[in-house]
C-alpha cells in the first residue's frame, strides 16, 4: 500500500498499442492492499493483457463482489464500467448485465471466500450456464479482510499464521468449472506473469464461460511456512503442464517450436492459442482426463497449473436462450414491451 | 553480468547525474532540498566546502549538470540546478562564522600563486586552513581573474565577487596586487615550497585577415575589449558593431556593446547555431536582446577608408562532413556579403601564453606550447610547480578551475608531506536509509508536476541602459521552492538486498517507469532488449542483484527511474529501500587509503 499517486511523467517512448494508449491509460487508482499482495501483481497482469489485446477500456465491464480481491478493480482499467456487488452476488449480477448488453466484454473478478463460501452457488451457475464471461478467481486461501482465517480452499493439513491446523476438505474451483461446463480453464499464479498474462488473453478472447484460478499469496496472513498458498510453496510445487502463447488473427506466428511439442488451438473469433506441451501426455481438449489429472496430482501435494482444458466451440448462454443477436439495451422499448395486444396474443396462442 | 558492486562509490555517483557531471562533484540534490527547507546557510556552505564560489557560480556557471540532469531525460527541461545555487548565495544569513580558521601556527611551508582567479583562489583556500603560508602574485587591483575582467558586470556584479574572494583572502593569505610575474626562474630563487600557476588563458586569438592592420583602432580583441569595459576604461562603443565568434565570449561582447550605445550589433559565426560553444541560455539572452545570430559566414576581409573601418566581407560556407564525422566549411559558391559596420570585437578564441617561463628551467612545453603534466596530479616536468585551470589543460570554465585548484592542492600538500602524489585520497562517502515509517521518507518523494521555474529579471529598457545593472533578479523563496521541488533527489538511491527478496513483483507492478525486471541472467546486451522497458542509454547502468531464489535477477534501469520510492513503499520485506548516498570528494590534508 502506498499514499503515493503515480508520477503522471513519462519517458518520451512510451509504448503505445494500436489504439494509441499507453499502458498507463489501463491503469487504476493506487492499490491500498497489502505491499507485496499477490492481487496486484493480478491487477497488472490485467492491464497488460488489455493493453496488449488494443481492448478499447469503455468496452469492458468488470464485475466484483467483497473481499480484498472484490476491491482490485478499483485498481485496474480505470476507464471501464464497474459494479462492486453484494457478498458472492458477482455471478447474477453480471449474467443480467450479460443478457442486457452481450456487445461488452465481462471480466469477474472474486476471491476465494466469495466464490468458494458465500458465492459457491452463484459461481457454480454461472458455469452451468455458460455465461461470456472471464471469471478470475484470486485466490490465497484465507480471509485476509478478517485477518486470516482459512477459506474453503484451504488445503487440509495446511497451517494458519497462529498455527492452527485446517482439518476442513479444500473446495478445488478448477475442478467445479470443469464438472460444471467452463469452456476455457486454466489455473495460474500471480508471481509467474509470463504464464499468467496469455492466459488472461486467451480468457478475454474466448466465447463462453472461462474460468481461471489464480494462487495469489496472501504476504499478511498465508505466506509463511505450513501454508500451501505461499510464493514459496506455490513455486516449489507448481506443475505446469503446458506454456501459452496468445496470438491474435492479425500477428503472425514467428517463433519455431520443436516438431510434436505443440498443441494449437484457434477460438471463435480467430485467435490463436499455441500451447507448448511441458507434460506431453496432457491433453487439454479431455476434460475427464483433465480432472483425473488435477485430482492425481493434488493427491501428491502438486498443484497443476496452464491452460487445463479448452473447447473452442463458441457456446455459450445466449446460444441456449436463442436470444437476438442486437444487445437488449439497444432494441428500444417499443420492441422490449410490444404492449397489451402482443401479450393477449401471445397468451392466446398458448391456450 | 555479475551482481553490481554498489560498495564502490562512483557506482552511485554516477546515479547522481548533476554530482558526476559536476567537475567539483558537488552533492547538488542535498543542498536543493536544503533550499527547499529554507535552510540557505546550509545549502550555502555544502556549496562553498566543493565550488568554493556559490554566488559567483551560481550566475555564470557553465552548468555542466544542467545537461546531464534526470529530469531532462523524462521531462522537458532540466531542474535550474545553478540559479537554485544563486538562491542559497542570495538568501543565507551571515557565514563568517561556519568559515573555517587557519591555525595559529602555521606549517612553515610558503606556497606562491601566480594569478588570482578561481584556480588559485581554490589552491589558497584548501592550503591556507591546513597551515600553509599562501601568498598570491596578480597584475590586478582586485582578486578573481577573469571573473572579474572578463564577465560583464550585468551578469556578475563586483559585490559577489568581492565577498567570495574575501572569504578566502581573510583566511590569511597574502595577496600581492600590480604585481607581473615576468620570470619563473626568479621567482624559484625565493625558496617557495612549491608555485602554484594559474594564470588563465589571457591571449584572444586574432583575425588575420586583410585590413586588419589597417583598420586595427576600430577592431578589439573581445577579451581584452571587455577587461577594459569591466574596469571602465571602455565606456562607449560605435553604432555599428559586428562580433566575430560564436562562443560565450562573442555573447558577452555583444551584449555588452548593446549596453554601451550599439544600436545595431551582429554577431557573425562560421559555424550553424547549434553547433556554437556558447551555451544555449547564452545565446537566447543575446537573440532576446535584440542580436542577431548570423551563421555559416566566414570573414574575409575589413573594409575601410583610409583606415576607418566601413565594413566586413564575408564568406557563405556550407558545412560538410567527412567518414569520421569531421567538419569541414566549404564555400558555398554565392557572392560574398559585406555587412557594414563601425566596429569589431574579435572573439572567436583564447590562447595560452606563458612568456615569463623560461624554457631551460626543467619545465616542459608540449607542441602546442602547453605545459606537460600529470592530468592527474597536475605537478609539470619541474616537480614544485603544479597548474590549473585555463592554464593548466586549456580553456574550460570556472567550475573546472575550481576542481583543478582542489586536486593541485592536494598534490601540493602531498608533495611538500614527500608523501607520493598518485596516492589519492578517496572521497568521503554515507549510504542512509531514509525511511521514517510506513509511507514515510524524509525527502519529499512525490514528483513534481511543474515546469522549469523561469527567473525573474529587470525590463530590458532599464538594463540595456546600464552595464552595471544586474539582469536578473533571482528566484524568491517562493520560486525557489517550486523549482527544488523538481529535484527528483537522485542521491536518494534505490538499494536492493537480493536475501530478503520474496520475489512478489510488487516494486515491478507499481513502478511508474517500469524500470525494474526479474528476469533470466545474461550478457548486458542482452539483458538491455529483454527488460520490460528496453534500456536504450547505454551511458546509464544496469543494477543487477546476484541470483535469487527462483533462479532469475532482478536488473534495473538507472536511467529513468524517478526516485519516487514506490518500490520500496510497496516492497513487503523491506528489499528495497531508499537510501541517501552522500559523497564529497577528498579536500587536501585528507589521508589517503592505505593499502
Amino acid at each position: 500500500m502506498t499514499y503515493l499517486v503515480k508520477p503522471k511523467l513519462l519517458w518520451d517512448v512510451a509504448p503505445k498499442n494500436a489504439l494509441g494508449y499507453t499502458k498507463r491509460d489501463y491503469e487504476g487508482a493506487i492499490s491500498t492492499l497489502c505491499a507485496g499482495c499477490g492481487h496486484d501483481s493480478i491487477s497488472a497482469a490485467v492491464v497488460q493483457a488489455c493493453f496488449d489485446l488494443d481492448i478499447q477500456p469503455h468496452r469492458v465491464a468488470k464485475l466484483s463482489g467483497i473481499g480484498c480481491s472484490s476491491k482490485t478493480p478499483d485498481y485496474f482499467l480505470g476507464n471501464s464500467h464497474g459494479f462492486n456487488t453484494t457478498h458472492g452476488r458477482m455471478p447474477s449480477v453480471l449474467t443480467g448485465a450479460a443478457l442486457a448488453n452481450r456487445d461488452l466484454i465481462y471480466l469477474g473478478i472474486s476471491g476465494d471466500g466469495d466464490s468458494a463460501s458465500i458465492g459457491i452457488g452463484q459461481f457454480a451457475h454461472a458455469m452451468r450456464h455458460g455465461v461470456n464471461m472471464t471469471y478470475i478467481v484470486e485466490n490465497n486461501g484465507v480471509y485476509g479482510l478478517t485477518k486470516g482465517q482459512f477459506s474453503a480452499t484451504a488445503d487440509k493439513g495446511s497451517k494458519s499464521k497462529r498455527g492452527v491446523v485446517n482439518n476442513d476438505s479444500p473446495i478445488d474451483l478448477v475442478a467445479l468449472a470443469l464438472q460444471l461446463g467452463a469452456s476455457y480453464v486454466a489455473r495460474s499464479f500471480s508471481g509467474d506473469k509470463e504464464q499468467l498474462i496469455p492466459l488472461i488473453k486467451g480468457a478475454l478472447r474466448h466465447h463462453g464461460p472461462a474460468f481461471i484460478d489464480v494462487l495469489s499469496p496472501c504476504v499478511t496472513f498465508n505466506n509463511h511456512a505450513g501454508s500451501t498458498k505461499s510464493y514459496d510453496y506455490v513455486r516449489e510445487h507448481n506443475d505446469a503442464v503446458n506454456r501459452l502463447d496468445f496470438i491474435l488473427p492479425r500477428d503472425q506466428i514467428s517463433a519455431s517450436y520443436a516438431p510434436g511439442s505443440l498443441r494449437r488451438v484457434v477460438q471463435h473469433d480467430g485467435s490463436v492459442l499455441l500451447l507448448r506441451k511441458l507434460d506431453t501426455d496432457y491433453d487439454p481438449s479431455d476434460r475427464v482426463g483433465a480432472m483425473n489429472h488435477l485430482q492425481e496430482r493434488h493427491a501428491i501435494g502438486e498443484i497443476v497449473t496452464g491452460l487445463l482444458y479448452v473447447d473452442s466451440s463458441g457456446e455459450d448462454l445466449h446460444r441456449h436462450l436463442n436470444t437476438v443477436e442486437k444487445p437488449l439495451n439497444q432494441l428500444g422499448d417499443a420492441y422490449l414491451c410490444p404492449g397489451s395486444m402482443a401479450l393477449t396474443a401471445l397468451n392466446a396462442s398458448l391456450r | 553480468m555479475k551482481p553490481t558492486n554498489i560498495g564502490i562509490p562512483d557506482y552511485f555517483h554516477k546515479v547522481v547525474d548533476c554530482q558526476w557531471a559536476c567537475p567539483a562533484h558537488t552533492p547538488v540534490p542535498e543542498y536543493i532540498r536544503l533550499i527547499a527547507a529554507g535552510r540557505y546557510s546550509d545549502a550555502y556552505m555544502i556549496n562553498w566546502r566543493s565550488n568554493v564560489f556559490p554566488g559567483i557560480l551560481g550566475r555564470v556557471c557553465d552548468r555542466p549538470c544542467e545537461p546531464a540532469c534526470r529530469r531532462g531525460r523524462v521531462d522537458k527541461e532540466p531542474v535550474a540546478i545553478c540559479r537554485l545555487k544563486r538562491v542559497c548565495a542570495d538568501l543565507k544569513d551571515d557565514i563568517q562564522d561556519r568559515l573555517p580558521q587557519p591555525p595559529e601556527k602555521k606549517n612553515g611551508k610558503r606556497i606562491a600563486c601566480v594569478g588570482a582567479g578561481p584556480a588559485s583562489l581554490s589552491v589558497a583556500r584548501d592550503l591556507a586552513v591546513l597551515g600553509y603560508q599562501v601568498t598570491i602574485f596578480d597584475n590586478g587591483k582586485t582578486p578573481g581573474g577573469m571573473m572579474r575582467s572578463q564577465i560583464p558586470k550585468f551578469r556578475l556584479p563586483d559585490e559577489v565577487i568581492d565577498e567570495e574572494c574575501d572569504y578566502i583572502i581573510d583566511l590569511g593569505v597574502e595577496m600581492h596586487y600590480e604585481h607581473w610575474v615576468t620570470s619563473l626562474r626568479d621567482m624559484l630563487k625565493e625558496h617557495w615550497d612549491a608555485v602554484f600557476v594559474g594564470t588563465g588563458a589571457p591571449r584572444g586569438r586574432d583575425a588575420d585577415i586583410p585590413g586588419r592592420k589597417e583598420a586595427a583602432a576600430h577592431i578589439h580583441i573581445g577579451i581584452d575589449w571587455l577587461a577594459n569595459v569591466a574596469f571602465g576604461h571602455t565606456t562607449k562603443v560605435s553604432k555599428r558593431v559586428i562580433v566575430l565568434g560564436g562562443g560565450n565570449t562573442a555573447m558577452d561582447c555583444c551584449r555588452s556593446a548593446r549596453r554601451l550605445g550599439g544600436e545595431e550589433v551582429k554577431v557573425v559565426v562560421r559555424s550553424g547555431y547549434d553547433e556554437m560553444k556558447a551555451s544555449p541560455w547564452e545565446k537566447e539572452e543575446a537573440v532576446h536582446e535584440g542580436i542577431p545570430i548570423l551563421n555559416m559566414l566566414v570573414p574575409k576581409e575589413f573594409q575601410h577608408d583610409k583606415g576607418t573601418l566601413t565594413g566586413v566581407l564575408f564568406e557563405k560556407v556550407r558545412a560538410e562532413y567527412d567518414d569520421k564525422g569531421r567538419r569541414s566549411l566549404v564555400p558555398t559558391g554565392e557572392p560574398d556579403e559585406l555587412m557594414e559596420c563601425d566596429e569589431v570585437l574579435v572573439a572567436i578564441g583564447q590562447e595560452n601564453a606563458f612568456p615569463w617561463i623560461e624554457k631551460d628551467i626543467g619545465l616542459q612545453f608540449d607542441k602546442w606550447g602547453m605545459p606537460v603534466l600529470n592530468p592527474v596530479t597536475l605537478q609539470s616536468t619541474l616537480s614544485l610547480v603544479f597548474f590549473g585551470g585555463d592554464a593548466a589543460l586549456g580553456p574550460k570554465n570556472i567550475i573546472t578551475a575550481v576542481a583543478q585548484g582542489h586536486e593541485a592542492a592536494i598534490s601540493i600538500d602531498h608533495y611538500c608531506r614527500g608523501r607520493d602524489l598518485l596516492q589519492r585520497p578517496p572521497p568521503m562517502t554515507n549510504l542512509v536509509s531514509q525511511k521514517m515509517g510506513i509511507h514515510e521518507w524524509s525527502y519529499d518523494n512525490n514528483v513534481s508536476e511543474e515546469a522549469r521555474k523561469k527567473v525573474p529579471t529587470k525590463t530590458l529598457k532599464k538594463t540595456l541602459k546600464d552595464i552595471k545593472l544586474e539582469l536578473e533578479i533571482g528566484f524568491d523563496p517562493l520560486l525557489a521552492c517550486a523549482e527544488a521541488d523538481r529535484c527528483l533527489n537522485c542521491d536518494i538511491e534505490t538499494v536492493f538486498t537480493p536475501k530478503t527478496c520474496i520475489e512478489c513483483d510488487a516494486c515491478v507492478d507499481i513502478c511508474p517507469t517500469e524500470c525494474i525486471t526479474f528476469t533470466a541472467n545474461g550478457e548486458e546486451d542482452d539483458l538491455r532488449v529483454r527488460l520490460k522497458a528496453p534500456a536504450k542509454n547505454h551511458d546509464q547502468a544496469l543494477y543487477v542483484s546476484e541470483t535469487l531464489k527462483t533462479g532469475r535477477v532482478m536488473v534495473k534501469d538507472e536511467n529513468i527511474c524517478l526516485h519516487c520510492g514506490m518500490c520500496a513503499e510497496r516492497c513487503p520485506t523491506g528489499a528495497w529501500d531508499m537510501q541517501k548516498f552522500f559523497l564529497q570528494t577528498a579536500e587536501a590534508g585528507a589521508e589517503a587509503r592505505r593499502t
